[in-house]
């Protein structure tokens, strides 16, 4: 056998990788082109200008949707890790209870479901309550938000916890520490890496949902996304690249933090 | 007094109520903003529409006879509803060719990146995770300007000389189908790259030893080791493309519904809740038969090695 011969190659495997990265990362780079051009028009080049910038960051519409992205995105994100927090607490580092199988389902349920049966359901379900307690504030997104950030801040979490055991918190019981200080001395430190990986995972999923939010949003409660949408079907400018480019700067910035917490070993 | 072993038991009762306390919040959220409500579309599927939206409560199972059947106004006799039927069969069409179009490049792609030095991966991985969190919208925002009539494949096209008019690309299948494709394929490669990470070469090397061609031990032993991977993967991206909304939206340009844009639609103009939220429930049926589907092959697929 020549001795060139490499058991890992496969015809033609390499050429479709590569055309799929190539392919992946494409549009995402002429969107972002476009986003410095100076036309009126993203069908011709106009020169470099950051106008559709300065356009977008004067536009009270998209500076409101941004601010309330945020504002939903921080708290869904927060409560959703919290309670992902506890649930994982719950569910790991134990013999099989009653209950337990059950509480997986359920923690992973909104994974399962198409996001726009969860947007009618809610839609229905949030419009009752509407009408019945008269409250339209932006309570319903935040609750809609966090039920499915839970799954995600979930995950990492989770995963962090299986990988430590119980010696560290049973030598600091054994040393009289109570419970609570066990939790916050030994515990919250050590999982602290996974924490934070859910907090930023739950965050980027609130901010990117437009789906749930398009069915649960009253009138003048559009998020960052859901303004986009609308824009996109009434007919595209530049305004939309250069938002996109700085949501795509965003999710990046925050992708690369979770790559790195979530990789790091200790 | 109690004995050594009531007492265990105590402690492990209070540690079993213990862990219900701390899964509550997270339980009763899910519940309250995402399971429950599904309940109330159930019951909502059985009831009368209201003349403008929302519902009637009084028992109708019209919603559930129009789901694939419409009622002739004249002679009150059923008939199939072809304009149902057209959507349903477009859904699923759509989102079987996209599966398997994204399975087509995925798995070439999770076996170059799993092929390569350890090193070298974690880049890969980074690659295809950055898309994978990329908003969806954008990132479909991002294809509806590279398919466009004015857009770089039609400009190169022409340029090129191959058409002399721009090739109509957007708002047609072929535009979902590319759109959901592009938005879908980390969702193909990320499970069976996690699968195809752990395959013991080892293997693949007494295959060539006993003489098996190269297509041979792609077909006979790397595939059958990740094939759990590629069902989680075919799993992962059929079920988003099946109640996709965002994608036909942007790229179907409303002429071309799907499933979603049809139950949208009843919530809307059409305004016949019931009948939005049957349609609702049959995408849950279908999505359940295809999660069915999946962990009775997951359980038979265990191939162990090593």
């Amino acid at each position: 056998m020549a001795s060139n011969f490499s058991i890992k190659h496969q015809p033609g495997f390499t050429a479709i990788a590569a055309t799929c990265f190539v392919v992946l990362y494409l549009p995402i780079i002429v969107l972002v082109a476009y986003a410095f051009n100076a036309a009126n028009s993203t069908s011709e080049w106009g020169g470099f200008s950051m106008r559709w910038f300065q356009s977008a960051w004067q536009n009270v519409q998209v500076i409101d949707a941004t601010l309330r992205s945020f504002q939903i995105g921080a708290v869904a994100a927060v409560l959703s890790t919290i309670f992902a927090t506890m649930a994982a607490l719950a569910t790991t580092r134990t013999a099989p209870y009653p209950g337990l199988t059950f509480k997986y389902a359920a923690i992973n349920q909104p994974l399962m479901v198409p996001e726009i049966v969860t947007g009618v359901a809610l839609l229905i379900f949030f419009s009752r309550i509407k009408i019945f307690t008269g409250y339209s504030g932006l309570g319903y997104l935040i609750a809609a938000h966090t039920a499915f950030c839970i799954p995600f801040a979930y995950l990492p979490i989770r995963a962090r916890l299986e990988n430590m055991d119980l010696t560290l918190e049973r030598a600091a019981a054994d040393l009289y520490a109570t419970p609570w200080k066990t939790f916050r001395r030994i515990t919250l430190p050590l999982l602290w890496p996974g924490i934070l990986a859910g907090l930023m995972l739950a965050f980027v999923i609130s901010l990117d949902d437009v789906v749930i939010t398009e069915f649960v949003k009253s009138g003048g409660q559009d998020t960052l996304p859901t303004y986009m949408l609308g824009q996109i079907r009434r007919g595209i400018t530049p305004e939309i690249n250069a938002i996109s480019t700085a949501f795509l700067l965003l999710s990046v910035a925050i992708v690369t933090l979770f790559f790195f917490v979530s990789r790091k070993r200790d | 007094m109690a004995t050594a072993e009531e007492v265990a038991k105590a402690a492990e009762r209070r540690d079993v109520r213990d862990r219900w306390l701390l899964s509550a919040p997270a339980l009763l959220v899910i519940f309250l903003a995402a399971t429950g409500p599904l309940l109330i579309v159930l019951i909502y599927s059985f009831l009368t529409p209201g003349p403008y939206g929302d519902v009637k409560w009084q028992f109708s199972p019209d919603a559930w006879l129009s789901v694939f059947m419409e009622r002739d106004i004249f002679d009150d006799t059923l008939s199939l509803a072809a304009a149902h039927v057209t959507i349903f069969w477009r859904s699923i069409k759509l989102a079987v060719v996209t599966t398997i179009a994204t399975l087509a490049l995925g798995f070439p792609t999770a076996y170059f990146m799993a092929t390569r030095s350890e090193k070298t991966r974690d880049l890969w991985l980074f690659l295809i995770t950055i898309p994978f969190w990329t908003n969806l919208l954008i990132r479909t925002f991002a294809v509806l300007q590279i398919i466009r009539n004015e857009g770089i494949i039609n400009t190169i096209l022409i340029k090129l000389g191959i058409v002399s008019a721009p090739v109509q690309i957007l708002y047609t299948d072929t535009a979902i189908l590319i759109g959901m494709a592009y938005v879908y394929l980390p969702l193909m490669v990320l499970p069976i790259y996690a699968s195809m990470e752990k395959l013991d070469f080892r293997l693949v090397e007494a295959g060539y030893d006993l003489y098996a061609t190269r297509f041979k031990v792609l077909r006979k032993i790397i595939f059958p080791l990740v094939k759990p991977g590629v069902i989680a993967g075919s799993i992962l991206v059929f079920i988003p493309a099946l109640g996709a909304y965002v994608t036909p939206s942007v790229l179907g340009g409303g002429k071309n519904m799907m499933l979603s844009n049809l139950i949208e639609l009843q919530f809307g103009q059409g305004r016949n809740w019931p009948l939005g939220s049957a349609l609702s429930i049959t995408v849950m049926i279908i999505v359940m038969v295809a999660l069915l589907a999946y962990v009775r092959n997951a359980g038979k697929s265990g191939v162990r090695h090593g």
